[in-house]
């Protein structure tokens, strides 16, 4: 894949290149994210995580991946 | 008196100690005074997954949600928008309806910001959401989140991660009196005692990282605060004595040589 048709997005405020189309899920698994442990927004909206293979990532968009840390 | 059940939004717990998971050196010490502790209930926080390094620890591979209640909080949060994305973020982890709300209103000294808090309790309680207040210890506060429909009011002892102890002892007793939720002392708490105190009071429970976690020795500080909290419980529930100015002997002059 030729690097001019790679589109940039925002993971936990990190730039990052995926080529057009990639799925969320893809992402997800990409980045090793144990599906059960986490939450995730695109561009500020939460995501059902039984979907996420059916949304294809867009130039721009912003991606939050949590989960639970220590807190008080 | 006969103690009564621990309960909160109708689920019932054991332990009356509610712990944090923040500020320990590693997982595995918080996994181990969470279990010496007692308690049957967490606090937890909700951050970005480091993206960087995949392979870090996670909370969860130590500390089973499935065998101890996680309370996610809104730690960090400063207005009622960003509580309440947060815990929708939470509750789509794995489905946390009991929630604990911190909104605070100064970096410095970590007080509370009550009209956010109540805005928030008002519209995570429309959401569904079983909402524990972590609030100021004031009593017309408290009963404007009772109101709002809180499931537990949850006043400051002294700022959060002080180790002050309660300041305001008056203020506890006058909330306690007044409401019949759960009344829960959280943050401010430095020593087993500070505990009892609270538990002395009335309070149904106590919540604590700090004062444990940061302990010199947190396995330790988490058995002195179970059993703090279960004595400072049954010291309640059995009655003090009036306290009196002058001495009274404890043994008979009756029979003296």
């Amino acid at each position: 894949m030729n690097i001019k048709n790679k589109i940039k997005i925002t993971v936990n405020g990190k730039q990052m290149q995926i080529i057009p189309k990639f799925s969320l899920k893809s992402l997800v698994t990409k980045l090793k994210m144990p599906l059960n442990k986490i939450a995730i927004e695109l561009n500020k909206k939460i995501i059902d995580k039984k979907r996420i293979s059916k949304i294809k990532l867009k130039k721009g968009d912003k991606i939050e991946i949590v989960h639970f840390i220590g807190g008080g | 008196m006969i103690d009564n059940k621990f309960k909160i939004a109708n689920k019932i717990f054991k332990s009356r100690l509610i712990v944090g998971t923040g500020k320990y050196k590693n997982f595995s010490e918080c996994a181990k005074a969470i279990k010496t502790s007692g308690a049957d209930i967490v606090t937890v926080a909700v951050r970005r997954v480091n993206i960087s390094n995949k392979n870090k620890a996670r909370l969860m591979d130590y500390i089973d949600p499935k065998k101890i209640t996680y309370l996610p909080n809104t730690a960090g949060c400063f207005t009622a928008e960003d509580a309440i994305r947060t815990l929708r973020l939470a509750r789509e982890i794995g489905g946390w309806k009991l929630v604990k709300l911190e909104v605070l209103g100064d970096k410095r000294n970590l007080f509370p910001e009550m009209i956010e808090t109540l805005r928030s309790t008002e519209l995570l309680t429309k959401e569904g959401f079983k909402v524990m207040v972590y609030c100021n210890d004031d009593p017309l506060m408290a009963k404007r989140l009772e109101n709002a429909g809180a499931v537990a009011i949850m006043p400051l002892a002294a700022p959060i991660g002080s180790g002050l102890g309660i300041q305001n002892k008056v203020n506890i007793k006058i909330i306690r009196k007044q409401t019949k939720l759960p009344l829960i002392i959280d943050a401010g708490i430095g020593q087993a005692s500070d505990a009892s105190i609270a538990m002395e009071l009335g309070c149904d429970g106590v919540l604590i990282n700090t004062a444990i976690a940061k302990a010199n020795n947190p396995i330790q500080m988490a058995e002195a605060m179970k059993f703090a909290v279960i004595s400072g419980r049954k010291s309640f529930l059995s009655g003090r004595i009036s306290p009196n100015l002058f001495g009274s002997a404890s043994t008979t002059d009756k029979g003296i040589i």
